[in-house]
């Protein structure tokens, strides 16, 4: 917000133009006794000329949009109303500031109100979920059941998402089971050992971090179902979501162990450290916090992902915990499934399922910050340079 | 590669002419040699399974491209039964998705940036940036049933209006009625739901996370001495940013915006909920029917023979190469912006 500084009333402000700025400390004159002056970034006039403009202009939009002119509307009437208010804290700002600030105020608006559409849509985007998923979400069978024998009509207390919530447990886990540490030892190789050989590696990776999940999913779909002739699984699911996150996670890896400040290697090979314990014993304590966010991160987007399941695994309506027979559901498959089939049953079940999917991303990432949090002062160098 | 690289400074040009010069050479134990050759193997493990993916498209493409020559990228239409395949429909569908996708979400992206870093009060900036970060994760398919139930709805009325106001512009143009209300649409004309503006809704969602982190980490670099200065000149907040920032972080937004193209590119599983296939070369972008190259995929492998799968794998090798550009794009943008480190996920 702008930002006149509270206008010490004295006879040198009616000549001089008012100082904008955002900073507070306007040298006063102290008369006698210096009297701690509280500085504020806000006055009473740029919190009254907002309110101002803010009603004043829901005020003219209500009457003009809703009484005189033949408009109706949830949508329009906010636009119309961010607009007028925007006029209408213009106008009132140029009564009493000069053009610039005018200028920052009307940008401010903008800025604020960016981020503010953008959170409400993330707010509206899980209370609709949640909201639309409710009457399915509140039987514990739900949780405990598969879809065996239930018709995607049949009602709530029958059927549940067991077997995709096992799914997408096993799917995934092997997945993080191979990309994890191919993309950490990876990382580790392009950042610690370098060389040529590196290089390459480090632009391979980057380039194929630019593969489209799908089309990672194809590629198993193609090699191993179509050409091996392996029937649909959970593995190649697996395999599918494997391909797609190991340059990501290979090359977020990369990211946070070039961030550990060189001298500390130095210092470590200073005192005579070998190569292998100044990685094992300086360089990935320093970067944990970050690896463990980046890699916990990894594994969230791969929950999430639904494409390269949708190609691979079949969609299994009963629980199956052999990811090397017989079609596997996973939670991204079964959203996606249950919505197309275009039951409304089916569907609430969807937004359920979506709802599950969601507090498990979630709790990944609570996850990812309870683990950085407990040593985080320890490396305070090294979170610092990566929150900036 | 040889095992023995000198240890920096252990150079003998400072010595004295007198002196020998020691021979360093420092053999690497056991365990260093074990470690650097197995992390080196795991690393060329990892460059042939990765580069065989883009080897294994490059070589699908083959065949297809022989067979259907340049029709393949010239043809419109997607008729596996009758021979007749081609990709221009679906790559300008795609184009047109993560345009749109990329012109609702770099504002935000640019605002939620600034307000982050110059804006939003101290206190508040981590939990803003942990929100981004979840907002990144959350998965797409959940966008997708976001924009489904609760945007399109609504956003087809907009829709609406804008055609009935702004028909004359081809872009915004839909071949139907206009002053038909939504629900009155004549049977057989195109309506305003599942087109590619909507699917870009969902899109711009999934890609705003990545846009505003990478510019809001440029930005948070900008010179602390240099906006402080610019304040004690007297200038307002926004000409501090506009003097100061942005032409510091000029590189980085646009950058960002390179990689979150490249992401709106790819995205799948929303767009397939969204849109209603359709292949047309048609610039009506609030009309219903679009069609990306990844919905095509996701749509079509099923019931795809040996040849048709090639003919997709191509679809997918082109969108690969079309990712690919922007991202090298994007990552070299970035790269000048802030010295070694690229962005992350």
């Amino acid at each position: 917000m702008t930002t006149l500084v509270e206008p010490p009333v004295r006879e040198s402000d009616a000549e001089q133009p008012r100082l904008p700025g955002r900073r507070r400390a306007v040298p006063v004159v102290p008369e006698g006794a210096e009297v701690l002056r509280r500085p504020r970034s806000r006055t009473r006039d740029d919190v009254l000329t907002s309110v101002a403009a803010a009603i004043g202009s829901l005020a003219a939009v209500w009457l003009l949009y809703t009484k005189l002119l033949p408009f109706d509307g949830k949508i329009g009437f906010v636009v119309c109303w961010y607009l007028a208010f925007v006029l209408f804290y213009a106008g009132l700002s140029a009564l009493t500031q000069p053009r610039h600030v005018v200028v920052d105020r009307v940008v401010t608006t903008a800025v604020i109100g960016g981020p503010a559409l953008v959170g409400a849509a993330l707010l509206s985007t899980v209370v609709v979920i949640v909201a639309k998923g409710m009457p399915a979400l509140v039987h514990p069978n739900f949780y405990l059941d598969d879809m065996a024998g239930v018709r995607p009509s049949s009602d709530f207390d029958t059927g549940g998402i067991a077997h995709a919530i096992v799914g997408t447990v096993i799917e995934v886990g092997i997945a993080v089971a191979i990309a994890m540490p191919l993309g950490l030892l990876t990382a580790i190789y392009m950042s610690e050992v370098g060389g040529r050989g590196a290089r390459l590696v480090r632009a391979v990776v980057e380039a194929m971090t630019a593969l489209p999940s799908i089309v990672a999913g194809l590629f198993i779909y193609t090699v191993f179902i179509v050409k091996l002739g392996v029937p649909s699984s959970g593995f190649a699911a697996a395999l599918a979501l494997a391909v797609m996150a190991l340059p990501i996670m290979a090359r977020a890896s990369d990211v946070v162990l070039r961030v550990v400040p060189g001298g500390l290697r130095e210092a470590s090979y200073a005192l005579g450290a070998t190569k292998w314990q100044t990685v094992w014993k300086v360089v990935l304590p320093t970067a944990r916090p970050g690896l463990a966010t980046a890699l916990i991160l990894g594994v969230a987007r791969a929950v999430g992902e639904t494409s390269p399941v949708l190609l691979t695994s079949g969609a299994s309506t009963f629980m199956n915990s052999d990811p090397f027979h017989n079609p596997m559901n996973s939670l991204p498959l079964f959203v996606y499934a249950s919505v197309v089939s275009g039951n409304p049953n089916a569907e609430v079940r969807a937004y359920a399922a979506a709802t599950v999917l969601l507090v498990v991303v979630l709790s990944l990432f609570v996850l990812a910050r309870f683990v950085v949090k407990p040593r985080v002062v320890k490396t305070r160098v090294v979170t610092e340079r990566k929150d900036r | 590669m040889s095992d023995s690289t000198p240890r920096p400074g252990a150079g003998g040009d400072l010595l004295e002419r007198d002196d020998i010069p020691r021979q360093v050479a420092t053999r690497l134990t056991l365990q260093d040699r074990i470690f650097v050759n197995g992390v080196r193997s795991v690393g060329l493990l990892v460059l042939v399974i990765v580069s065989s993916i883009g080897i294994f498209l490059g070589i699908q493409a083959g065949p297809t491209l022989s067979h259907y020559g340049w029709s393949y990228f010239t043809e419109y239409r997607w008729l596996p039964s009758q021979d007749i395949v081609g990709i221009a429909a679906v790559v300008l569908g795609t184009i047109q998705v993560a345009v749109i996708a990329l012109l609702f979400a770099f504002p935000l992206a640019l605002l939620s940036a600034l307000f982050i870093t110059d804006w939003a009060p101290g206190w508040m900036r981590p939990t803003l940036i942990r929100l981004t970060d979840l907002m990144a994760a959350v998965p797409g398919i959940v966008f997708g049933l976001w924009v489904l139930v609760f945007v399109q709805p609504h956003a087809t009325h907009v829709a609406h209006w804008l055609s009935k106001t702004f028909g004359w512009i081809p872009l915004l143009h839909v071949r139907t009625d206009t002053d038909y209300p939504i629900w009155s649409q004549a049977p057989g004309y195109p309506s305003y739901a599942g087109s590619a503006a909507m699917a870009a809704i969902a899109v711009a969602m999934m890609i705003f996370p990545m846009a505003t982190s990478v510019m809001r980490e440029v930005f948070s670099e900008a010179p602390v001495g240099e906006k402080e200065a610019a304040i004690a000149l007297g200038a307002t907040r926004w000409a501090m940013v506009r003097t100061v920032v942005l032409p510091f972080g000029k590189s980085g937004v646009v950058g960002g915006t390179m990689l979150a193209l490249g992401r709106a590119l790819g995205e799948t599983i929303s767009v397939v909920l969204i849109i209603s296939q359709t292949f047309e070369l048609k610039p009506y972008v609030l009309e219903a029917g679009t069609s990306t190259i990844s919905a095509l995929i996701a749509s079509g492998f099923k019931e795809a023979s040996p040849s048709q799968l090639s003919a997709l794998l191509t679809a997918g090798f082109v969108l690969f190469c079309m990712t690919l550009v922007v991202n090298t794009g994007a990552a070299m943008v970035v790269a000048r912006a802030r010295g070694n480190e690229v962005t992350e996920l």
